[in-house]
């Protein structure tokens, strides 16, 4: 208990010593500090200490439950009343309108059920929250740390924005600690004042630059957050109302009929938070802001804090009609974000709508709500989180350096910068090579729908055959070399290089060792709710274990480099002019050959893409409602 | 199985496969020079070519590219060992991907426009046929509620009476796999419409004789999962086979190559049509 409150609180206080350090040098070493304690507070969790330590930690602490109510208002209150100034002040008078609204929901709660219902765990933890605690905790960290050195150099770069990074570190802080907030809270408005927390952080954070381009993303990200907080507001009163019930782990526990319509409120607030279609705009909209602002919200916060709320609700909705809509909704977001990353030349953007795309699949398991989509789920979400982590900072990296993030100027990086070429490496095949790709998200998730519903196999199947596509062609971009530079990689700082160094090293210990965290973690979680857990069989473990033993000896032909080779120049049609690249043309000429991956525009476009899935959506959203009623 | 069967069974893939691959080869060599109205190379020949790869010198253009074909290889051999001693099908196609996965690679690190180009298509292809292979493997476990290609096998029904629109799923896969017209777009074994060779444009020698025995691991998988359409009656899966491979070659003479666009949208129609189709009768009769 003290713990957990201690992780929530640490951030929070370490945000405001933020606020009020102007040496630069000072800042750079508290935020190190601090990653350092919220990572190893988290890990602690997770790793019990032996009883004679942990007794000092375990000193008996009580939350004013009186005062917390009292608390929890005001802070609402005093939030809705920010974003209200912001919607007038930016001329947003529907994000004023939203604002409004949510404190009217505030007060009413307050009202119709202050003092009648009781809460009787505001927080606690479980072994999904504490492995999600990890995951903000150590991913969330890393990112802080990385963002010193970056942004940095942003502002070296871009002189035209205004240098605020006592706010960016200031914001990073809050929304970690709100991000364990919505993690450990039990109480369902404690939930939702983190979650709204959140939601401003991001806002802040997306328009950090304050370009009128970046404005109207972060604008679009808190109008439809903010749609989800509503929808949260309605469970809250809904719950308290009828059933008395404030507590998430009660609520879970209902798994009757008569829970389910709060249950699908709060799924829609988690679909808004999660990028769910029709709602993945404002993710890609947050592309606008700096780096590792992107690797924060797309790894370790902000959308895993929607798709951890779906998760909880699995439960409930397993069985259900509006499970199977939830289901639904992601395996539309799934297939057509796989399928939109095709026709992305900006690496960011394939990395944004590949984040939606597994969203999507965590959705959709957590529709379904059986343990074995259950199991899959939570092991998406922390290959996920460590492995886009990772790319983004990569990605990031390369942007610093050579000023653009198309996939097509990636020709040769491993030439160029063979350290980052080898980590957005181990990222990719991390994300869709065994056993995060292939064994979690196609072979676990088919065999958890196989048995429920085979309807949504189809979007798994052709989604995956996607991911496919897109993944392979930028991999090819990176080993493909046409023109033989100097190695260059200068220029980036330490502390960014370590940063992505760890993350590679656990992108690739977790590969290893991904069936001891399931073992751990999520087997313990699952059987404490369903009473069964699936386990991988022996057989397949090992089939499995030997497949990545043959990838990872892919590196060690790197020290046999074969010598007793003839190295000629590619084929040109047989009209080289001395070299690989250049060539002969009919009248004579001499030309150079250029090679371009392939995109399918018209074909995969994002814009029908998402305005077909969009639609689609929208109505499965209603039905979701309808039949909970 | 024991696990010596399992060993015993894992050898005799090893070794059996790529020779049963290369007799096929063979005979779709004679069998395509015969609906040419040519006499076609001896049955051995697709061996006799492989033995003279072998001893021919490695040109390559980029040093490592070469790795990714070992890789591709392995794990081909891999995947068939997967398959005959009756493991999981799903892992078996997924072997199966990962192994196309490294031979694109290759192609992408050669640096050559051509194989470039056809390491684009190849992916093109993969993705179009994955679904087909994907659903046949959920059909069947829908029919005989097991991944494991043992149980499928040993199931008393014959899956090819309830499973039609995924046998012919299968088919349209089984033509993408053997490099077959009208999908052949990465690297044709038609020389009148063959942009170079494709994806394999740049590898040479060793590495090339490395490719085509792969290929034939690739092509006994192939046809050993149209066979398990039929296990209950092995001697039905013997005559299937035989015609649903006759049928392929006619096919590949009959067609031109068609572009990207038709060969994604033939094999994802047929997946979404028939496959899907099938299992939702499967599922919902039952």
């Amino acid at each position: 208990m003290t713990a957990l409150a201690f992780l929530i609180a640490f951030p929070l206080a370490i945000a405001i010593i933020l606020l009020v350090v102007r040496s630069q040098l000072l800042r750079s070493i508290l935020v190190a500090a601090a990653a350092v304690v919220i990572g190893a507070g988290s890990l602690l969790l997770v790793f019990p200490l032996p009883d004679s330590l942990s007794s000092i930690f375990s000193a008996s602490f009580e939350l004013p439950a009186e005062y917390l109510d009292w608390t929890v208002l005001g802070i609402e209150l005093a939030l809705a009343a920010y974003v209200f100034y912001l919607g007038i002040r930016w001329v947003r008078h529907i994000v004023s309108l939203l604002a409004l609204l949510q404190a009217g929901a505030a007060i009413a709660a307050e009202i119709l059920l202050g003092g009648r219902v009781e809460i009787t765990t505001p927080i606690l933890a479980d072994k999904f929250s504490l492995m999600m605690a990890v995951i903000v905790g150590v991913v969330g960290g890393l990112i802080a740390v990385f963002s010193l050195g970056y942004m940095k150099a942003y502002h070296t770069h871009h002189h035209e924005y205004r240098d605020r990074r006592r706010r960016f570190c200031f914001l990073q802080s809050v929304f970690l600690g709100a991000m364990f907030g919505v993690l450990f809270a039990n109480s369902l408005p404690l939930l939702l004042l983190f979650w709204e927390v959140t939601t401003l952080c991001s806002f802040l954070l997306i328009g950090y630059n304050g370009s009128p381009e970046a404005r109207s993303k972060a604008f679009l990200a808190i109008t439809l957050n903010l749609l989800g907080g509503i929808a949260f507001s309605g469970a809250i009163l809904y719950l308290g109302l009828t059933s008395g019930i404030l507590e998430m782990d009660r609520l879970v526990a209902m798994k009757s009929g008569a829970v389910l319509l709060p249950a699908a409120f709060l799924a829609f607030a988690g679909m808004t938070k999660s990028a769910q279609l029709p709602f993945s705009s404002w993710l890609l909209g947050a592309m606008l802001a700096p780096t590792p602002v992107s690797a924060l919200l797309h790894s370790s916060t902000m959308v895993k804090a929607g798709v951890y709320l779906v998760l909880r609700l699995a439960p409930v909705l397993m069985g259900t009609i509006t499970g199977t809509m939830v289901g639904l909704i992601g395996g539309v977001t799934f297939l057509v974000g796989s399928l939109a990353a095709i026709s992305q030349g900006d690496a960011k953007r394939v990395l944004a709508w590949s984040t939606i795309a597994n969203l999507g699949l965590i959705v959709l398991c957590a529709g379904i709500g059986t343990y074995e989509a259950v199991w899959a789920a939570i092991l998406l979400i922390l290959f996920h989180a460590v492995t886009k982590a990772l790319l983004f900072l990569c990605v990031g990296t390369f942007e610093q350096k050579t000023n653009t993030r198309e996939i097509e100027s990636m020709s040769g990086l491993i030439v160029l910068m063979p350290k980052l070429s080898i980590m957005i490496q181990i990222g990719i095949a991390g994300m869709f090579l065994a056993p995060f790709g292939m064994l979690v998200s196609k072979w676990a998730v088919l065999k958890a729908l196989v048995d429920s519903n085979p309807l949504l196999v189809v979007f798994v199947v052709f989604g995956s055959s996607a991911t496919l596509l897109f993944w392979v062609k930028w991999m090819g971009k990176l080993l493909e070399v046409t023109k033989v530079r100097p190695a260059d990689e200068s220029g980036i700082a330490t502390r960014q290089w370590l940063v992505m160094g760890i993350l590679s090293g656990i992108t690739v210990a977790l590969v290893g060792f991904y069936p001891l965290v399931s073992a751990w973690l999520i087997e313990p979680y699952v059987r404490g709710i369903y009473g069964v857990v699936n386990t991988i069989s022996q057989g397949n473990l090992v089939i499995m274990s030997i497949m990545l033993g043959m990838v990872a000896l892919f590196p060690v032909t790197f020290f046999v480099y074969q010598r007793k080779v003839r190295v000629v120049d590619a084929y040109l049609g047989g009209g080289n002019v001395d070299s690989s690249v250049l060539f002969q043309g009919a009248a004579g000429q001499v030309k150079s050959m250029e090679m371009k991956n392939y995109y399918f525009g018209r074909l995969f476009g994002e814009r029908w893409l998402s305005l077909a899935g969009g639609i689609a959506c929208v109505a499965l959203i209603f039905v979701m409602f309808g039949v909970a009623l | 199985m024991s696990p010596w069967v399992t060993v015993i069974a894992a050898v005799a893939a090893v070794i059996a496969a790529p020779l049963v691959g290369g007799l096929l080869t063979g005979i779709d060599r004679r069998l395509s020079a015969r609906l040419q109205s040519r006499w076609g190379p001896p049955i051995l020949q697709p061996f006799y070519d492989v033995a003279k790869l072998l001893r021919k010198e490695t040109i390559v253009v980029r040093r490592s590219q070469n790795f990714y074909v070992y890789f591709f290889f392995v794990f081909m051999v891999f995947t068939t060992v997967l398959f005959f001693t009756g493991g999981d099908l799903l892992l078996t196609v997924f072997a199966l991907t990962l192994a196309g996965i490294f031979l694109v690679l290759g192609a992408y690190k050669a640096s050559s426009p051509y194989s470039f180009i056809g390491a684009e298509r190849e992916l093109i292809l993969m993705m179009a046929y994955e679904p087909l292979v994907l659903f046949v493997a959920v059909g069947m476990y829908l029919e005989t509620r097991s991944f494991i290609v043992l149980d499928i096998a040993s199931s008393p029904s014959v899956l090819a009476l309830s499973l039609p629109g995924l046998l012919i799923g299968m088919v349209i896969a089984l033509m993408f796999k053997m490099r077959k017209s009208p999908f052949d777009i990465s690297a044709s074994h038609h020389a009148h419409q063959e942009i170079v060779r494709g994806i394999t444009t740049e590898f040479s020698g060793k590495t090339l004789a490395l490719i085509e025995m792969a290929h034939w691991y690739e092509t006994t998988v192939a046809l050993g999962m149209v066979a398990l359409f039929f296990a209950a009656l092995p001697a039905v899966a013997a005559a299937a086979v035989a015609v649903v491979f006759f049928l392929v070659i006619l096919l590949d003479n009959v067609f031109a190559r068609v572009k990207w666009q038709l060969a994604l949208a033939s094999a994802w129609i047929t997946a979404a049509a028939l496959g899907v189709g099938n299992i939702l009768v499967v599922y919902f009769i039952r």
